[in-house]
């Protein structure tokens, strides 16, 4: 029913390769690229396949939107390479299952905040950010009614975000909202990449909720007063889905005078987390995560930056021991945006 | 006025004795979903003398005492059946030593896991004790006494087998001591003196042991929660031999439950393990999870699910409560590790006919020497159809723990009487005739383990 719009032609005319020239975690070059690509449109077994950790970022290398991370996980479903063990995929794949009751539907009729499966993260949208934005999915019990689904591309499932997602479109319409402010990357990038990508109808506005944060300081613009701190940002996988919002998070910084470190890994060149690398089949997958790791936080460290800024919950778990290990303080963007109007988040000294 | 409850007053003060009903309602519960039973006296004593003046007072009487730890003890073994004195002993909470060079901690009976843990982390940080899952309200005492186990039971066996010294009152009303400590030496080795070893296991029936010298073990800077996952049973005693092979971790379970919906059917291991550097945890990481596990993980039969720094305490009971009315107790046995795939199938099939969700927990004990399995039974503590569900799915389970050739871990008295059933004859006349001689008049937790 859903089938993903690929267009094997715009691969033969690509002359960059970008999609897996680029890739930060498998090695090649561009001819073997070519071939390994159009392999993999043919339904045949490639490398790739078996190597892709799935971090997306092809999705955003690719310049003419021709979704070649959606079209590897495709593949590796249909061909039965999964990148992680059968014991995680199951687990993975329960994971999202409603099972205490139904959702109660307030109706909106307007814009809402959409917390997807993090209705435990209530206390990083509190105070004037988010003063008058009703919020939908505030219970955690009943908070995977709204959970986006796309976590299974991690998991060469697909089939499982095409069978599940139409309900949870549905579920939030039946909010009646106009806009949808997406509190994570990947709702985001579910309703304004994927879906598109399938053919799914979408039937409300989506909202990065880094535009939405940009937008609301303005509003509060007279109440800003520069944080002063050196940071970073760790980039979700599935910021890489929306490349178009990554430019809020300089303006941002920019706004409210957080001072952005010169690194190596940043921007496109920015690495994983490594959520879901280090529980991967592919051989020395958690060594190689944990080498990844120390890489990323030490470019940090060595560029000066005092804290690390998330926007993404699984990032922060990964990562935020590891940070303060090394003196460099985890913190969520909404909170440093709270501390910058003159606000104290739960836990800020 | 009561002369029983006079002599009481007598002993330890009017505020630690009580006959009020409303109290002594307290006392006749566990938390599990054996039936009431009222003592007729709720007594706290603060020494190991006041004690014995009441078990004096008791056999003068011929009253049952019913010695109670932290209260936390499910399947019936503190409920008073046959009335009496209920004997608290929460008031005896003294760490009276803890020798750092000889590493163990002589505490007295009613000092709690979670006093213990507290006291080691802020004026001990290189010792810990093998905690168990329990809430942290439960005893040291209480927990060496039914043979428990902890998150240190892989390297150093149950907690029963970390005991280096003990202080018992015994039915008849001598303070005993057993170990170095009996010769007037320290308190640190139970060996090499003769064995009387009558006290453990007993659930109270053989005396009331007041001091207990516990072995505490070197605690690491870094402590943390490795966790691998399998979807087949069969391949979960082949996962615990060979980790346990590796002897680099510290504490191995292995859980599967119905609720929440990602643990059903599937087996989760939690694997503590413990380094003093970042050094010595990335070589015990690569050790388990890449040398030893790595083969399930690139063949897609097992997943390594990541390491978090920090314990998680209690766990056990945590996990216990899906269902409404906050009601559970299980079924713990003792077993060779083999029959895990077997304790999960049929305890699954048990929870099925009984409506529970089903919930099972094994333990890694000594280096797969055997495991703790547990089959944990959620009721509705306002529904006694629930209750009597579970109850009913327990006996089934202590049946199915003797078929699958395990024991029944700290058995309540249907479980007891399965297992004097098929004990040697002549063990149980030799336990009948211990107990006939330390407890002549059958005063102590009466209905346990009365060997016909």
């Amino acid at each position: 029913m859903y089938a993903l719009k690929y267009d094997e032609d715009t691969c033969l005319k690509c002359r960059t390769q970008d999609c897996l020239a680029k890739c930060q975690y498998i090695d090649i070059d561009k001819e073997s690229a070519k071939k390994e690509i159009l392999k993999i449109a043919h339904g045949e077994d490639s490398s790739v396949l078996h190597d892709c950790v799935t971090c997306y970022a092809c999705e955003e290398y690719c310049s003419f939107n021709n979704h070649p991370f959606y079209l590897i996980v495709e593949k590796q479903e249909e061909l039965d390479i999964p990148p992680l063990p059968r014991p995680i995929i199951k687990r993975g794949i329960k994971t999202g299952i409603p099972f205490r009751g139904e959702p109660t539907i307030e109706k909106i009729n307007g814009r809402a905040l959409l917390m997807g499966a993090f209705a435990d993260l209530m206390h990083l949208i509190q105070g004037k950010l988010f003063e008058g934005l009703p919020v939908i999915s505030t219970d955690p019990r009943k908070m995977f009614h709204y959970f986006c689904q796309l976590m299974y591309l991690h998991y060469a499932r697909n089939s499982v975000i095409k069978e599940r997602l139409p309900k949870i479109i549905k579920t939030i319409a039946e909010h009646e909202v106009t806009e949808v402010v997406c509190f994570h990357d990947e709702c985001y990038g579910t309703y304004t990449s994927y879906c598109p990508a399938i053919g799914m109808e979408v039937p409300f506005t989506p909202v990065h909720f880094f535009e939405y944060l940009y937008n609301r300081l303005l509003e509060l613009k007279k109440e800003i007063k520069p944080v002063k701190l050196k940071v970073a940002y760790q980039r979700p996988c599935s910021s890489r889905l929306s490349p178009d919002k990554h430019r809020f998070v300089q303006a941002i910084f920019d706004l409210i005078g957080a001072q952005t470190v010169e690194r190596e890994y940043v921007d496109e060149n920015a690495l994983c987390c490594g959520g879901t690398m280090e529980g991967q089949r592919r051989e020395g997958s958690r060594k190689r995560t944990a080498d990844l790791r120390r890489k990323n936080i030490e470019d940090m460290k060595n560029a000066g930056a005092e804290v690390c800024v998330f926007n993404c919950p699984a990032c922060y778990n990964t990562l935020g021991q590891m940070l303060v290990q090394s003196g460099i303080r985890p913190v969520f963007m909404s909170d440093l945006c709270r501390v910058a109007i003159g606000e104290k988040p739960e836990g800020w000294r | 006025m009561d002369s029983v409850y006079e002599a009481l007053v007598e002993i330890v003060g009017p505020e630690h004795v009580s006959s009020q009903p409303e109290e002594l309602f307290i006392y006749s519960w566990d938390l599990g979903t054996t039936e009431p039973h009222r003592p007729d006296y709720a007594v706290a004593p603060r020494t190991a003398e006041e004690i014995r003046k009441i078990v004096q007072l008791a056999n003068k009487e011929k009253i049952p005492v019913v010695p109670l730890g932290g209260g936390l003890s499910l399947a019936g073994l503190a409920v008073p059946f046959k009335g009496g004195i209920l004997l608290d002993l929460k008031r005896m909470d003294d760490i009276i030593e803890v020798n750092e060079r000889a590493r163990y901690a002589l505490v007295e009976c009613g000092v709690s896991q979670g006093k213990l843990t507290a006291y080691l982390e802020r004026h001990h940080p290189h010792l810990t004790h093998s905690e168990p899952g329990a809430p942290p309200a439960a005893t040291i005492a209480g927990n060496v006494v039914i043979h428990g186990q902890g998150d240190l039971a892989h390297p150093y066996g149950f907690n029963s087998d970390m005991i280096n010294g003990l202080e018992v009152v015994t039915p008849t009303g001598e303070i005993c001591q057993f170990g170095s400590c009996a010769i007037g030496a320290g308190w640190f080795t139970l060996h090499p003196l003769p064995d009387v070893g009558l006290f453990l296991g007993w659930t109270g029936t053989t005396g009331i042991i007041t001091k207990v010298s516990l072995r505490l073990f070197p605690c690491k800077k870094i402590r943390g929660m490795a966790q691998f996952v399998v979807d087949d049973e069969d391949l979960v005693p082949e996962v615990f031999y060979k980790i346990t092979h590796t002897q680099m971790v510290e504490d191995i379970m292995a859980t599967s439950q119905a609720i929440p919906p990602f643990s059903s059917e599937l087996h989760h291991f939690t694997i503590n393990i413990a380094a003093d550097s970042e050094k010595e945890l990335e070589f015990k990481l690569e050790i388990v999870f890449d040398d030893t596990l790595g083969e399930y993980i690139h063949k897609g039969d097992g997943g390594y699910l990541g390491f978090i720094r920090g314990l998680e305490r209690p766990q056990l009971s945590k996990t216990s409560d899906w269902r409404k009315g906050g009601g559970f107790e299980y079924v713990g046995s003792i077993m060779p590790i083999e029959q895990y795939p077997e304790c999960y199938r049929r305890g699954k099939e048990i929870s099925e006919r009984h409506d529970i969700p089903y919930t099972v927990l094994a333990r890694c004990i000594g280096t797969a020497h055997a495991m703790m399995f547990s089959w944990t039974y959620a009721f509705n503590r306002a529904d006694p159809k629930t209750i009597e569900h579970a109850r009913e799915a327990l006996h089934e389970t202590d049946d199915l723990a003797l078929e699958l050739g395990g024991t029944i871990w700290k058995p309540g008295l249907y479980g007891q009487r399965l297992v004097m059933e098929k004990l040697n004859p002549n063990t149980l006349e030799l336990m009948r005739k211990i107990k006939q001689l330390l407890d002549p008049n059958g005063i102590m937790n009466p209905g346990n383990w009365e060997a016909q």
